[in-house]
């Protein structure tokens, strides 16, 4: 049977923006977009009050699965997904095996397809087991469904070994994901390099640390032609380097995480809370400040959590023991609402486009539109809704996300995923 | 419990006037020292845990001397038999120690924010005996008590820490103590060796020149050399280094006529100084602070586990 | 603090005719001052074991040792807390000494429990006596005074305390009827 939303406040930049439409699905397309449109033979939802956008991606998350499941499992972090308002997600290669070939990538996908509650993109990995030594089949991964290339989680170290990824994988036209660390600089930091890290005697992560390596990719894209992105950018001036390159006419975008919009390295206090131990870490206020400066510019291209799950007991530990990384795909949506569009730093058109337009085209995926023809992945949006980040637990696997506790303002209350309800009025279907 | 602290973990949380009543009543713990019976009573049946995750042999001995000093019970808990090489956490391990009922657990370990940890995991009263390169709040109130002895009052003291600040968990606890005491600070190093932002520790000037800032100076306070940590290479010799932080016979006459040395222990003749000024009689207080960790060992396990009057006993 | 006085039991006059008593007692209990050596327990102990020392020398012409001693170290309550220890002065060798021991007031006992298990450790005295200004009674342990200023009658829910001009800027012995969750036992020193 036919699904007629109704009454949903469309907010598509790429289409129709501030109109009050109906739109009616059919099997997993969108068949009709119109005022008033009949309801006969239909199954009717009411969004009267909401906002129906393009469904939303985000490009950068740890599924965990194969090799991690005692963090999280495609299951129950696709189902984190759904919950926080996402119909898809890009999933990274750091897994045990690493996904570093075609046998990986379709393991990831059949799971997807049997267990997964939204649409999973796997990146493979640029080098093999990510030692950064020897080229991943990027041709086999592509064959069975990889979208990108990554070895997040860490950065390739030699500039020559980066060089030879670009140029070999770029015949594959698809867009090299840059995790930026330079590992002799950073060595074993454990929180930004400055004021806490004294205060707390750990060892710093400078910032340049990280912007060296963003310098030294952006020359490879230029020397190779290949398309780079920037992931979960930190610091003022690595965002500063992004500026340049685009104004150069370089093929770089870069995304950049809630955690480093809404927190600072002042959270991190005597209580060494490990759930603030991330990678790269919480940068100062000056940066945060930037990054939101960027989000509203359009120097920002995407918005992506880097959702991190990890066991209770693995960050129940000293700080320095402590794994890196928060959740967040859960509290993304509602922290770009309350934080950015009901502060009216940005719009909603702006924010659909950073969560679900650009995240695409980055990705390489067919765009999604609220327009006749297109795959109905759609996130229904309440505005209003007011809520607390943990305060009813977690979709996902794992509760280590920075932003416990936090009042939220706004909320995915239904989620299409190819025209399939997944989340209806907040509970995952 | 002392005034409002239940724990002495961070030091910046004491007043000025908590950390003097903690060095008075040291020096009262001195007067039991000295005498042939060197034991009272106040701990009697109180039972606390050494849990020393790293090797100390020191600090770990002059807690343990406090501690039957003060006619506690004592376990020694860590070492080679630590249950955390055995991949125990940190917070099972002190649930197990909760376990035997105990009331105190003194907590060394390689990892900052360790007794922070064990705080939370446990009700007994946690005291820091250094945790990684954060903090050692008793070494910087045996620091203080040291330097009180010689120089009775603190304020506008001068005081130049030498050596390897960044990576000093001595440093974390006594540069805020020497600031809420009112002394200056000043810290000398290679730029290897300072940390991203001394000032949020409260030093007042940096300098990379010891002669430079040492006519200044009140109080000398050389800080060890880890050779066992010098892997990172941040200067190029033990040699170099000595010919240009080392405390020197040479140096001395650049030196206040009263100004005192002081190092935390254990010490490398030839690194930080040469032995004339090691042992120099009338300004090395080395050993006196080795003494005075017994001390003030004492008076913050009294003041935190004990009690005083109240009265019902007139 | 939480008390009110309700009346004065001693003045200034009172207290100094109970502490030349005393010391004669003391002189003739000793049969002089030979050996003989004074340890006032702190807070004001020791101030009334300086006065019996004064008024020996004024008797005998002979200043006999004398010592302070803080038992914070040795108490046997650890309730509440007012960190105010102060270290023992006793500047002579305790062993073989006719020691009298001097507390302002003697209530339950324990402070004296502690006073002798505190000189038990600075040495081996030929024998320990104990000179108290006021006795209130009701006792916890079998200790009984040698010297007693005055014996007053009082009631658990009362107090009383020692003023002394050094210190107070009046010399008296007051009772008070105590507030409950108030702070018993002396007062602090310099008034409240």
């Amino acid at each position: 049977m036919a699904l007629l939303l109704k009454n949903g406040h469309v907010v598509d930049p790429q289409t129709h923006t501030g109109m009050r439409f109906d739109v009616k699905i059919d099997g997993d397309t969108i068949v009709e977009v119109g005022e008033n449109l009949s309801s006969d033979g239909c199954e009717a939802i009411d969004l009267a009050g909401k906002y129906l956008v393009p469904g939303l991606v985000d490009m950068h998350v740890h599924l965990r699965e194969p090799g991690y499941e005692h963090k999280g499992t495609i299951e129950s972090e696709t189902r984190a997904a759904v919950k926080g308002g996402f119909t898809g997600v890009c999933s990274m290669p750091n897994t045990d095996p690493v996904t570093d070939n075609g046998t990986v990538v379709e393991y990831v996908k059949s799971v997807a397809a049997r267990e997964g509650h939204c649409h999973v993109y796997p990146a493979g990995a640029c080098s093999k087991g990510l030692k950064g030594e020897i080229i991943a089949e990027m041709g086999d991964m592509v064959a069975h469904g990889a979208v990108a290339f990554t070895d997040d989680g860490r950065g390739i170290q030699g500039a020559g070994m980066m060089r030879r990824c670009m140029d070999y994988g770029k015949m594959f036209n698809k867009t090299f994901l840059s995790h930026c660390q330079d590992e002799d600089l950073v060595g074993d930091g454990q929180v930004n390099e400055g004021v806490v890290s004294t205060r707390l005697g750990l060892l710093g992560w400078p910032a340049e640390g990280e912007e060296l390596q963003i310098a030294r990719d952006i020359a490879l894209a230029r020397l190779t032609g290949a398309k780079l992105h920037i992931q979960h950018i930190s610091t003022a001036r690595g965002l500063e380097l992004v500026r340049a390159a685009k104004a150069e006419g370089l093929p770089v975008t870069c995304e950049v995480t809630p955690h480093h919009l809404f927190l600072t390295e002042d959270a991190l206090d005597g209580t060494y809370d490990t759930r603030l131990k991330m990678n790269p870490p919480l940068r100062t206020a000056a940066d945060a400040e930037a990054l939101i400066q960027g989000v509203i510019d359009g120097t920002v291209d995407a918005i992506a959590t880097d959702h991190a799950p990890h066991a209770e007991w693995e960050k129940a530990r000293e700080f320095e023991l402590a794994p890196f990384g928060t959740t967040g795909i859960e509290c993304a949506l509602g922290l770009v609402l309350t934080n950015l569009v009901k502060t009216e730093k940005i719009d909603l058109g702006r924010m659909v486009e950073l969560m679900a337009v650009k995240p695409r085209e980055i990705l390489g995926l067919d765009p999604v539109k609220v327009e006749v023809g297109s795959i109905a992945d759609l996130t229904i949006i309440d505005p209003e809704a007011t809520w607390t980040v943990g305060a009813e637990g977690y979709e996902s696997k794992a509760v280590n996300c920075a932003f416990e506790g936090t009042e939220l303002t706004g909320c995915a209350t239904d989620v299409f995923v190819a025209g399939v309800r997944k989340l209806a009025d907040g509970v995952v279907c | 419990m002392f005034n409002n602290h239940k724990h002495l973990i961070d030091i910046s949380e004491y007043s000025d006037s908590e950390l003097m009543t903690i060095l008075t009543t040291a020096k009262a713990f001195s007067s039991v020292n000295e005498r042939a019976i060197k034991k009272v009573p106040t701990l009697k049946g109180k039972t606390i845990v050494n849990m020393f995750n790293e090797p100390s042999t020191r600090t770990r001995s002059s807690f343990e001397l406090a501690e039957k000093r003060l006619s506690a019970d004592t376990l020694n808990f860590g070492g080679s038999s630590t249950s955390t090489v055995k991949g125990e956490s940190l917070i099972d391990t002190v649930m197990t120690l909760d376990a035997y009922k105990i009331d105190c657990i003194v907590v060394r370990d390689k990892h900052a924010g360790a007794p922070y940890i064990v705080s939370q995991a446990s009700p007994a009263v946690v005291i820091d005996a250094g945790d990684g390169k954060h903090g050692h709040p008793t070494q910087a109130l045996l620091d203080l008590y040291s330097i009180w002895e010689r120089k009775q009052d603190f304020n506008g003291l001068k005081v130049g820490i030498v050596g390897d600040i960044a990576h000093s968990r001595v440093c974390g606890s006594l540069i805020p103590a020497l600031k809420i005491m009112g002394a200056e600070v000043t810290v000398v190093a290679p730029g290897t060796l300072i940390p991203a932002a001394p000032e949020v520790l409260g030093a007042d000037l940096v300098s990379y020149c010891l002669d430079d800032v040492l006519p200044e100076l009140d109080v000398v306070y050389m800080l060890r050399i880890q050779r066992e940590r010098l892997e990172g290479a941040p200067f190029p010799s033990l040699r170099e280094y000595h010919e240009l932080f080392g405390l020197t016979k040479k140096r001395e006459k650049l030196m206040k006529p009263d100004a005192i040395i002081c190092h935390p222990g254990p010490i490398n003749r030839g690194v930080e100084f040469d032995s004339y000024m090691a042992d120099h009689p009338e300004r090395s207080v080395i050993l006196d602070q080795v003494y005075a960790g017994i001390c003030v060992r004492m008076a913050a396990l009294y003041l935190l586990l004990g009690g005083a009057d109240n009265g019902l006993a007139a | 603090m939480g008390t009110k006085p309700k009346a004065v039991i001693m003045d200034e006059t009172a207290i100094n005719r109970a502490l030349t008593r005393i010391a004669h007692e003391i002189l003739e209990r000793n049969e002089g001052c030979d050996n003989l050596a004074l340890v006032g327990i702190v807070t004001r102990g020791d101030l009334l074991a300086k006065q019996l020392v004064d008024k020996i020398e004024e008797i005998e012409g002979v200043r006999v040792p004398l010592g302070s001693l803080d038992i914070s170290f040795y108490r046997d309550d650890f309730a509440t807390f007012a960190p105010e220890v102060h270290a023992s002065r006793i500047d002579f060798d305790v062993d073989g000494k006719r020691i009298v021991l001097v507390d302002d007031i003697l209530y339950t006992g324990r402070t004296i429990r502690a006073a002798l298990d505190a000189i038990m450790d600075l040495g081996r005295p030929s024998r320990v006596e104990l000179a108290v200004l006021v006795d209130r009674g009701h006792r916890e342990l079998p200790i009984c005074p040698d010297f007693v200023g005055k014996n007053v009658p009082s009631s658990h829910e009362e107090n009383v305390r020692l003023y002394l001009q050094e210190v107070d800027g009046r010399s008296t012995v007051e009772i008070f009827d105590v507030e409950p969750g108030a702070r018993v036992g002396s007062a602090p020193l310099g008034g409240e």
